[in-house]
């Protein structure tokens, strides 16, 4: 199998700034082929929103390199990375003026930048993206007025609309009730497994990326801590290590993917 | 609220169209209407080049000019107003709230001072000095304002009032230590003036309205994608940084060339854009070339109104525009609860 999207002993430090403490990610290496759900996990400032960041070119490595399908991302313009990659963020900005539909044609920016209007083949590929996500009907709602759930959905139509070979989740459950969370599951395994996307997913929730990914990234302190099955990643000894709380691993009774129990402190 | 479907270039011809009505409707009454009372069958004589004399100058030498002046100055502040709005993600941002309008207003102060000699040459120094000063309010209402992740609504409008307070001050002090006896007529400019303009000072008032209206129209669409954020608009391919550095340098242009050549009017950048929203949606590739339109139309509308209202003597404009502001700014103000909102 060819990786999609291979990280090469990446490394990236912020600026220092006077308050916080400064963060870097060091040596960082992994490799996503192509079809996989790879899950990203670890404990608050760990990284993986600097991974995102590097991922889709809004920041570029200091040292070591991003890899997409086999090209350095560092020699591709914005437009092309975006014509690849499609980010799934955690929300739109409070008060974003936009309704559904044009929110999604937006996802349709970078297959030809240089257009002033979106064209017809822009609209059938963004008609198609929200059918995918069952949000046609609100097409002509502004964001504003939707619900968490909803919201996350137009966003991966957003996502979809782009046609990217990979999609990364940013906490796609953040805000999502029960309910919601089994409908972004169902979603993402139609997406994987029926479309053949490569999705990248970032969640703080250890069962949710368990559940889903074929293969997990553990990071704390900018750091790869371990990268493999769910099965080795999701191990009492390792996830003690880099949260620092005490945990019992379990199977779930369905799936037979490991779930993780936090083991409450007494007072 | 946004009228059905996503935006086409079908929908946008028609926005114009109907916005290319009510710019001629309102400028035909304005040609028709002023103090000099020239029967209506005399404009059309004058219009048909069938008559000479006071007529033809009050029509063709006073009325006209000032007609093209208004819908120039008046788009300008629109599109302005919008290109702001969309840069600040802020629905408050205007040239006048924003100090750029005092910024430009000193800068011309300061060439008026100098002495810039006249015609064509004195209008592209005023207007480059205009724009000198519109760039470095613009730019010190950013460094105070700018936090990270954005602008807050409330620091923005705070560094402007604050911008906008220092370019006044710096302006009185000019004025008031190099010409006294000039006063009176700047007073009447810093309020807006759309009185006698020199056709060399509309042409190049013009040219600069159509390079400051074209940096913000072509990259319409990136300026909609801002709004995700500029995170998100870099990951859909925008070049974020030069796209801000665009629109400024397109709204910094806009706004200077009116303050140079009708005075800093205030408000119609506000007004306009948002109205705009409300009945057409927020896509900029409509709300942009609509603001020209629209803000001509409200401009000239708001001028016939400042020179008939208290004829023979007038008003000027920046008076109705801030009376028709002030109540809408602060409708915005409440209804958007200091949100940064669009």
């Amino acid at each position: 199998m060819t990786a999609l999207v291979e990280c090469q002993h990446v490394g990236f430090a912020y600026a220092a700034s006077g308050a916080g403490r400064s963060f870097a990610i060091r040596d960082l290496s992994f490799e996503v082929p192509l079809g996989e759900t790879f899950g990203v996990i670890g404990p608050n400032a760990s990284g993986k929103t600097t991974l995102v960041r590097l991922l889709s070119k809004v920041l570029e490595p200091s040292a070591g390199r991003v890899l997409l399908g086999g090209k350095d991302l560092a020699g591709l313009s914005r437009a092309a990375v975006a014509r690849q990659i499609a980010i799934v963020p955690q929300d739109v900005p409070r008060g974003f003026p936009h309704t559904v539909e044009e929110l999604v044609l937006m996802g349709r920016f970078p297959r030809a930048p240089g257009r002033f209007f979106e064209n017809a083949r822009d609209r059938i590929a963004a008609r198609h993206a929200m059918e995918t996500v069952g949000v046609m009907d609100l097409r002509a709602a502004l964001l504003d007025r939707l619900s968490g759930g909803e919201r996350q959905r137009v966003m991966l139509a957003r996502a979809l609309a782009q046609e990217p070979t990979l999609l990364v989740l940013d906490e796609p459950t953040a805000h999502l009730d029960l309910r919601y969370q089994a409908e972004c599951a169902g979603l993402l395994r139609r997406l994987g497994r029926d479309a053949g996307l490569t999705i990248v997913l970032v969640s703080h929730d250890l069962g949710f990326a368990a559940e889903l990914s074929d293969r997990l990234l553990l990071m704390a302190d900018g750091a790869a801590v371990r990268v493999g099955s769910p099965e080795t990643v999701i191990d009492e000894a390792v996830l003690e290590s880099a949260y620092g709380c005490r945990v019992i691993v379990d199977k779930h009774p369905v799936s037979r993917r490991p779930t993780v129990h936090l083991i409450y402190p007494r007072a | 609220m946004s009228a059905s479907g996503p935006v086409s270039a079908g929908r946008l011809a028609a926005v114009l169209l109907g916005l290319g009505l009510v710019v001629a409707l309102v400028s035909l009454g304005a040609l028709f209407l002023g103090s000099a009372s020239v029967p209506p069958a005399d404009v059309l004589a004058v219009l048909a080049g069938r008559v000479k004399g006071v007529d033809q100058v009050v029509v063709l030498s006073l009325r006209l000019p000032r007609i093209l002046a208004a819908l120039l100055a008046g788009g300008a502040l629109a599109v302005a107003g919008a290109a702001f709005q969309a840069l600040a993600r802020n629905p408050l941002a205007e040239p006048s709230i924003l100090g750029v309008s005092s910024g430009a207003a000193f800068g011309v102060i300061v060439a008026q001072v100098f002495g810039l000699g006249g015609g064509i040459v004195e209008a592209l120094g005023l207007a480059a000095c205009a724009f000198a000063g519109a760039v470095v309010a613009g730019l010190a209402v950013y460094l105070i304002a700018a936090r990270a992740g954005g602008l807050p609504i409330q620091t923005l409008l705070l560094a402007g009032v604050i911008m906008s307070l220092f370019f006044s001050s710096a302006i009185t002090v000019v004025i008031s230590v190099i010409d006294f006896d000039r006063l009176g007529g700047v007073v009447h400019w810093l309020l807006g003036n759309l009185g006698p303009i020199a056709p060399g000072s509309l042409a190049v008032f013009a040219a600069v309205t159509v390079i400051g209206f074209w940096l913000v129209l072509r990259p319409a669409r990136q300026l909609n994608l801002l709004a995700l954020g500029e995170e998100s608009a870099q990951q859909l391919g925008v070049d974020a940084e030069a796209l801000k550095r665009r629109i400024f340098a397109g709204a910094a242009l806009l706004t200077s060339a009116t303050v140079a050549f009708v005075g800093p009017i205030g408000f119609v950048g506000l007004i306009v854009p948002q109205s705009l929203r409300m009945l057409l949606g927020s896509d900029n590739r409509v709300v942009i070339p609509a603001a020209m339109l629209g803000g001509g139309a409200f401009l000239l509308l708001a001028d016939t109104l400042a020179r008939n209202v208290i004829a023979p003597a007038e008003l000027s404009v920046g008076v109705i525009t801030a009376f028709c502001g002030t109540p809408f700014f602060i409708y915005l103000l409440r209804a958007r609860t200091g949100e940064p909102r669009l």
